[in-house]
């Protein structure tokens, strides 16, 4: 278990000072899949070095295990990294690589060749052992990285957007390969990402950051599903945002008035924290549906239709001016065809909206 | 057709040569040519006032390594030579290791500054090497002589009672060669060390290695070549100085380019002067030898 307590990062003295991380607290679990989500310069990258030891916090601690590791060296702490562009040491083949780490624990030679030909099997390199990293693919690369960073059989793997240097095929691959070799040596992983599909599809847990704090801790369902604020529904997929008129509260929910006049029901009140009168309402995509006028809640001019095989884009802009997305799956039997130009009317089914904290 | 590309490579060819021309001359007149005098100088008789007396004689290259007695004619081998040929062989090698003791860390120091300040430090470590040799010599001198700084200085704090003898010793000779020299051990070094991905340290560290282990294992192995390069660069003229041993060794500590020196000069020797050129010519070309063998099979291994 790693438990991250009130850690800050502060960059920089007086007027230049910087705030990479601002008071990150989170406690990850043993033999989790957790991932660092945010968009560049969040302080992902930050927090993953926190931990590995090469940055040290302005204030805070790290305990690993119930143990305080903030004051161990790197080279001391039961933690390795598969850094961004693989790191690999170019003047040895894969098996040198591989077996650099448990070489320096002072293993003995007969456990790390048979550490090392484990590893290689398990990320599916054999063949390769006596090639010199130059010599190999990007792909194949990633894979000896791993094999290096899991080899001395660490607590915790912590990756840093492993996967963004190989093409979109090959990270495909590599996602189900991290994901089984997580749950093959029970390690807790650490991921590192600013791809949200990614993170969906890989994580246990997932942390949403910005600006050096962490937003929203949650499943990839909670996540999506029940974002805390605007900024995790605006990174998080794709939300529609509805300035609305809260006319009602009854515990989590609230009866809403939405700008055309109609009203609904949302969820996330309690969370949210709003009181009456103007509020943001978020709403997936998927969530809404085209219906002839008169039907809906909104009305509007469908502006735009982008078809993308499985399914279909609507942008509508509202009568207030607003611009809203619809997502429908294409099926054989559509029943309204909407064209470009088309004056319609969008329904909320009740209580598929969220109501934000700006 | 064929006639017309014929002309065009017969074209092509001049031009070819045209263009090597000044790269050949430049070989036939500075290297190959006074080269070539040299050996035959080395074969001949010395003149009495100097120069040479069309005479052909191995007395020269005899003389490199033996000696005859004037009175008793009893061959025996010149001390003398041989043991300014080792001073210059431990002299160039104890300085060429000083050197990179040195110049390792500065160049590991520069690299891993900014990069907007690595110029400015570069710069200061080249500023000396622009100014002009017997300058920075004297500078020595004056620093080390019994009078000079450092002597007054540690008088000064009671640290010594007597001027310690520096000046005239193999050890200010090694000094004033370092000195000289250390921007020619730093710059390939730091050269190397530029390309040095440094998150390949960090890697190391990841991995458990020690300071220590990531220096040997990982950053030494990959900056060799600019090691390699740079013990060369000091080596070679360390073997053949002629300023620094002359100014700070005080004639009693002569190096290979001062024996070679008095030959031409009050030696009147100029054979002799020939062949002891050629043997550091020699030497130079062995050492270089072992060092690229020793660096390519390091190479090779690493390569499986
Ligand atoms: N060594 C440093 N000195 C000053 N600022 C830094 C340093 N490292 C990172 N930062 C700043 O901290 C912020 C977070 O960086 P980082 O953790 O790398 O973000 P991420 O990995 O999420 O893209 C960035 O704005 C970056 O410019
Ligand atoms: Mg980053």
């Amino acid at each position: 278990m790693i438990a991250i307590e009130n850690v800050t990062k502060i960059y920089g003295e007086g007027k230049s000072a910087f705030r990479a991380l601002d008071d990150v607290s989170v406690t990850i679990k043993d033999n989790e899949f957790f991932t660092l989500l945010g968009p560049s310069g969040c302080g992902k990258t930050t927090l993953l070095r926190t931990i590995a030891g090469f940055v040290d916090p302005s204030s805070g601690s790290i305990r690993l295990g119930g143990k305080d590791i903030l004051q161990s060296p790197p080279y001391k702490r039961p933690v390795n990294t598969v850094f961004q562009n693989y790191a690999l040491f170019p003047h040895m083949t894969v098996a040198q690589n591989i077996a650099f780490g448990l070489e320096m624990l002072g293993k003995p030679k007969r456990e790390v060749k048979a550490t090392v030909e484990e590893m290689l099997e398990l990320v599916r390199m054999t063949p390769m052992a006596d090639r010199q990293t130059g010599q190999i693919s990007g792909g194949q690369q990633q894979r000896v990285a791993l094999a290096r960073a899991l080899a001395p059989r660490p607590q915790v793997l912590l990756l840093d957007e492993p996967l963004s240097a190989l093409d979109f095929k090959l990270r495909k691959d590599m996602q189900l390969e991290l994901k089984r070799l997580q749950t093959e040596t029970g390690i807790t992983f650490v991921f590192v990402t600013h791809d949200q599909e990614e993170a969906l599809t890989m994580s246990d847990r997932i942390a949403v950051m910005n600006a050096g704090k962490i937003r929203q801790i949650g499943g990839a369902r909670d996540i999506y599903d029940q974002p805390a604020e605007r900024f995790v529904a605006d990174f998080i997929g794709d939300t529609n945002f509805l300035d609305v008129e809260v006319l009602e509260i009854t515990g989590d929910a609230a009866r809403v008035r939405l700008a055309g006049g109609a009203e609904t029901t949302a969820r996330g009140a309690a969370e949210a924290g709003t009181g009456m009168g103007a509020a943001t309402l978020a709403t997936r995509p998927e969530h809404a549906r085209l219906v002839p006028v008169g039907q809906g809640v909104m009305e509007g001019l469908l502006s735009q239709v982008v078809y993308f095989g499985t399914d279909t884009h609507y942008h509508v802009t509202l009568s207030d001016g607003a611009a809203f997305t619809l997502r429908q799956q294409n099926t054989p039997d559509m029943a309204h065809a909407f064209t470009q130009g088309d004056r319609v009317g969008i329904h909320l089914a009740p209580g598929v909206g969220q109501l934000l904290k700006d | 057709m064929s006639d017309l590309s014929a002309a065009r490579t017969a074209t092509e060819r001049r031009n070819r040569w045209l263009l090597l021309s000044p790269a050949l001359l430049i070989l036939i007149f500075a290297a190959a040519g006074p080269l070539l005098i040299v050996v035959v100088y080395s074969f001949l008789t010395p003149g009495d006032y100097g120069g040479v007396k069309p005479e052909f004689s191995w007395n020269a290259w005899f003389s490199v390594v033996m000696e005859r007695d004037f009175f008793t004619e009893e061959l025996t081998f010149a001390d003398a030579h041989l043991s300014i040929f080792w001073r210059s062989l431990k002299l160039s090698l104890m300085t060429t290791v000083a050197a990179f003791v040195f110049g390792f860390p500065t160049a590991y120091f520069i690299a891993t500054r900014p990069k907007r300040s690595r110029d400015a430090w570069m710069l200061l470590i080249m500023i000396p090497f622009w100014t002009n040799l017997l300058i920075r010599t004297f500078a020595i001198m004056e620093l080390i002589r019994a009078e000079g700084t450092v002597n007054t200085l540690l008088l000064w704090l009671g640290i010594i009672d007597a001027p310690i003898q520096m000046l005239f010793t193999e050890f200010s000779i090694m000094l004033g060669m370092v000195y000289v020299y250390l921007p020619l051990m730093v710059l390939p070094i730091y050269a190397s060390m530029e390309r040095f991905d440094f998150s390949l340290v960090e890697a190391g560290y990841d991995l458990y290695a020690t300071r220590w282990k990531v220096l040997t294992k990982v950053i030494f192995p990959l900056v060799k070549p600019g090691v390699i390069a740079g013990s060369i660069l000091v080596f070679v003229p360390c073997l053949g100085a002629y300023v620094t041993p002359r100014v700070l060794g005080g004639g009693k500590n002569l190096m290979l380019g001062n024996l070679i020196e008095l030959q031409f000069g009050q030696g009147r020797n100029w054979p002799l002067g020939a062949a002891l050129s050629l043997t550091l010519l020699a030497i130079v070309m062995v050492a270089l030898l072992f060092y690229v063998r020793a660096a390519g099979q390091e190479g090779e291994k690493s390569h499986g």
